[in-house]
């Protein structure tokens, strides 16, 4: 099978695309010409401008169909792939009692000015999402679920209070990057209170996180879109249980 | 209503009124004898006291704080303030000055009480007379404007942050057929123990709600309303920290809807229990005298426990959400009580299921303006699949006779609604409101079905669980999970440290004429079973 690939219609290599937007005037010729040239500098060919609605006064809705003159090569496709074996919950709990021989201690928390829970929740809440319990679920797991809009040194101390194992912030509003900032903030203040050895391993997640940008965050792990509890405790058991040792050494 | 949609057992229907009342009634003894700092400050901003030092704390928290520190909250604070503003021109610069720590401020007793009394009393009334002022303008504006010429009206929500940027998007959607418009809030302003000042530019997912944006934004409504031949309606949110003094500004600004749920801020704020419920009955009580209709907040339940398990909990706390705003005095056609289409889409008959729970809701509750609100939960991405769902959301709004429609965003969970979005989600109400304005007409859901069987199933466990609740107390069912599966302890949370258990000798001139109003305003007494 080819790597070089181009989207698909309904007939291989056709690289049809469907897409729409707005411009900000009103509806007319003029306005369809400047959809279809938009188009074209898209890389669309043969763009066939299939609606145009005008809202409003000085706006105009268009959907364009157009097929992309782009092709991708999936060999130079760049992901971050999961690097630690997916575990079902009994398989977590197993680790966790056999080789850690007490709970792990996780706290999560949504920071800064964030009340948007359903991320935090939608991994720790006993209800899980897309079909999975969340971590609450995990007898081996003690979960402290600190609900939103917590600050950053309150967080510190709980999870200091709670010799938490594992931290993990969930980050829904992005405006002005406030999930950037709030981010780095808490990983700033993570360093600060405690050495490196005693350090809780800092999880962040949401929606819109580059999986990519840890390093750059500051943070062990970042979780994007689509990430379901399971995929967190196996992290949690491999950075912390399995592969134990290694990480001590590293971060020592 | 005429005919019931669905038939209910009246007998089951009046055990859960009743239990609802006596649940409730401990947390109303409650909230009769306790204030809280947002309540003291709330009657110095119906005193008239506006304004805010040059960090942008309000001169109501200066003053407020002053006084707290001298003599505590528990006696109320118009005592020792307008006993001090004898010796002060006026109560910005007894602000002023007490924030400079150069007033004492000392409880009057006796005789030396009356004339701090009166003034109090003159003052405050300026701001019960300016709420209704406004009140009698909305009156006056419907009448010569018009209502909307149909059910459900068509709610949107504004949110860009800045008031100058929301101001003309507000007034392209009621343009584009909004009949009410929702200034969401900036994120984290529940949290704020003081409501900034002034005309606001920068917020986060949402404009700071602020006296001057409430009127800036009624003012340009207004304009629009006579455009487009309705009353365009301007909700906002009395609810967090500050929630009395915000419903005092909102009278003050002639805001029409107000988000006020008796249980939100404790659950999804971690707001302290004891807090919410004071701050949430004097909220309540100017509410009723500005003629705003509240909205509760019960689809956020949904967002986090399962909308099939925990449909009874929707219903339990829209009774007591009933059940409170009647003691503060809100009349059924003030009570926007709150509900949802949050079911799972891949369960089978969840349209079915979501019809049974939106009927009970308009059944249980027939004159309560009710507010349906769209899918968000299992919004994922896929705006064709959720442009859909919100087709269907609409339908059920439609044959089930809700009153206020929130219109749900394909784009839901992936960026805040763009212009094109809204546009989409518009046409999309239009269709449904115009393809099926009369369908309600037609259905009635047979006794022996699915739905009206469903229907009754919820409200059996509603009833069960709120007998539970009866016997734990409401705050330790609160403690204990019930609602929306978080736990928050009656001792805990945010914002107790700004509560007070009322003096014998507490006065204050608003509570004077709030609870002056309660006992002429008739109250729904059920009787207990």
């Amino acid at each position: 099978m080819s790597r070089i690939v181009r989207p698909y219609g309904d007939t291989t290599g056709d690289g049809m695309v469907q897409l729409s937007f707005t411009l900000p005037v009103p509806h007319d010729k003029r306005a369809e010409g400047a959809a279809l040239q938009l188009a074209a500098k898209m890389g669309l060919d043969g763009a066939m401008l299939v609606h145009a609605k005008p809202i409003g006064e000085g706006y105009t809705f268009f959907v364009v169909y157009g097929a992309s003159t782009h092709l991708v090569n999936l060999d130079e496709v760049k992901v971050v792939e999961r690097d630690y074996p997916h575990m079902s919950p009994k398989e977590v709990n197993d680790a966790v009692r056999e080789r850690l021989g007490r709970k792990l201690c996780v706290v999560g928390a949504c920071i800064g000015t964030d009340a948007h829970t359903v991320g935090i929740d939608a991994i720790l809440n006993i209800k899980g999402v897309a079909g999975e319990k969340g971590l609450e679920y995990y007898r081996e797991l003690r979960v402290v679920n600190l609900g939103a809009q917590v600050a950053v040194p309150d967080l510190v101390n709980r999870a200091v209070d709670e010799g938490a194992d594992a931290v993990l912030v969930s980050q829904v509003v992005t405006q002005k990057d406030a999930h950037l900032h709030n981010t780095r903030e808490m990983a700033a203040a993570f360093r600060e209170a405690l050495p490196p050895g005693r350090r809780p391993l800092l999880v962040v997640g949401g929606p819109r996180f580059d999986e990519g940008a840890a390093a750059e965050l500051g943070v062990d792990r970042v979780f994007s879109r689509g990430t379901t509890p399971s995929d967190v405790a196996s992290y949690l058991v491999h950075r912390l249980v399995t592969s134990r040792p290694a990480t001590e050494v590293e971060t020592a | 209503m005429t005919a019931p949609l669905l038939p209910l057992d009246p007998e089951l229907v009046a055990r859960a009124r009743a239990l609802a009342a006596r649940a409730a009634q401990p947390v109303v003894d409650l909230a009769r004898s306790h204030t809280t700092v947002s309540v003291e400050r709330a009657t110095l901003r119906l005193a008239g006291l506006t304004g805010a030092d040059p960090d942008g704390i309000p001169w109501v928290n200066r003053l407020a704080d002053a006084v707290a520190e001298q003599t505590g909250i528990e006696h109320g604070i118009a005592l020792p303030v307008f006993h001090a503003l004898k010796d002060h021109p006026d109560l910005t610069r007894l602000a002023h000055a007490a924030a400079a720590g150069g007033v004492r401020f000392e409880l009057p007793t006796g005789r030396a009480a009356e004339p701090a009394r009166t003034r109090a009393r003159r003052a405050v009334s300026k701001g019960f007379a300016r709420i209704e002022e406004q009140r009698r303008e909305r009156d006056a504006l419907v009448s010569e404007i018009g209502d909307p010429p149909q059910r459900p009206w068509i709610y949107l929500i504004v949110a860009t942050g800045d008031i100058f940027e929301d101001i003309p998007q507000a007034q392209a959607a009621a343009k584009a057929g909004a009949d009410v418009i929702a200034v969401i809030r900036s994120t984290g302003q529940s949290l704020l123990d003081y409501v900034p000042e002034g005309a606001t530019r920068e917020g986060f997912a949402g404009t700071y709600a602020t006296g001057e944006n409430f009127r800036l934004m009624r003012a340009a409504l207004d304009e629009t309303s006579r455009e487009v031949g309705r009353y365009i309606r301007l909700t906002n949110y009395a609810s967090g920290l500050c929630m009395p003094e915000i419903a005092a500004l909102a009278g003050m600004h002639r805001l029409d809807m107000m988000l006020n749920d008796s249980m939100y801020g404790i659950l999804f704020r971690d707001i302290n229990p004891i807090r919410t419920f004071v701050d949430q009955r004097f909220s309540r009580q100017v509410h009723a005298r500005a003629g705003i209709i509240i909205n509760t907040g019960e689809d956020n339940y949904l967002t986090t426990a399962d909308a099939v398990e925990a449909a009874h909990t929707v219903t339990v706390s829209q009774l007591l959400n009933e059940r409170f705003a009647h003691e503060a005095g809100l009349p059924d056609p003030l009570l926007g009580l709150g509900h949802a289409f949050e079911i799972n889409p891949e369960v089978p008959e969840s349209f079915r299921l979501e019809l049974a729970h939106a009927l009970l809701a308009r059944q249980l509750f027939p004159d309560a303006p009710l507010k349906w609100m769209p899918p968000t939960k299992h919004m994922t991405g896929d705006v064709f699949r959720g442009n859909l769902l919100d087709g269907f959301f609409n339908l059920a709004g439609v044959m089930t006779g809700q009153s206020i429609l929130l219109v749900g965003m394909m784009t839901e969970a992936v960026v805040t609604p763009w212009l094109s979005d809204r546009d989409i989600a518009l046409q999309n109400v239009r269709y449904v409101l115009s393809a099926c304005a009369g369908l309600a007409e037609d259905f009635h859901p047979p006794a022996d079905g699915f739905i009206a069987k469903r229907a009754n199933h919820v409200l059996g466990e509603a009833v069960d669980l709120l007998g539970r609740i009866v016997d734990d107390g409401l705050l330790n069912a609160i403690a204990d999970g019930t609602f929306g599966i978080m736990k928050r302890p009656a001792d805990g949370g945010r914002g107790l440290e700004g509560v007070a258990e009322r003096a014998d000798d507490y006065w204050s001139p608003a509570a004077e004429i709030l609870d002056r109003d309660d006992a002429t305003t008739p109250v729904h007494e059920e009787p207990v079973r």
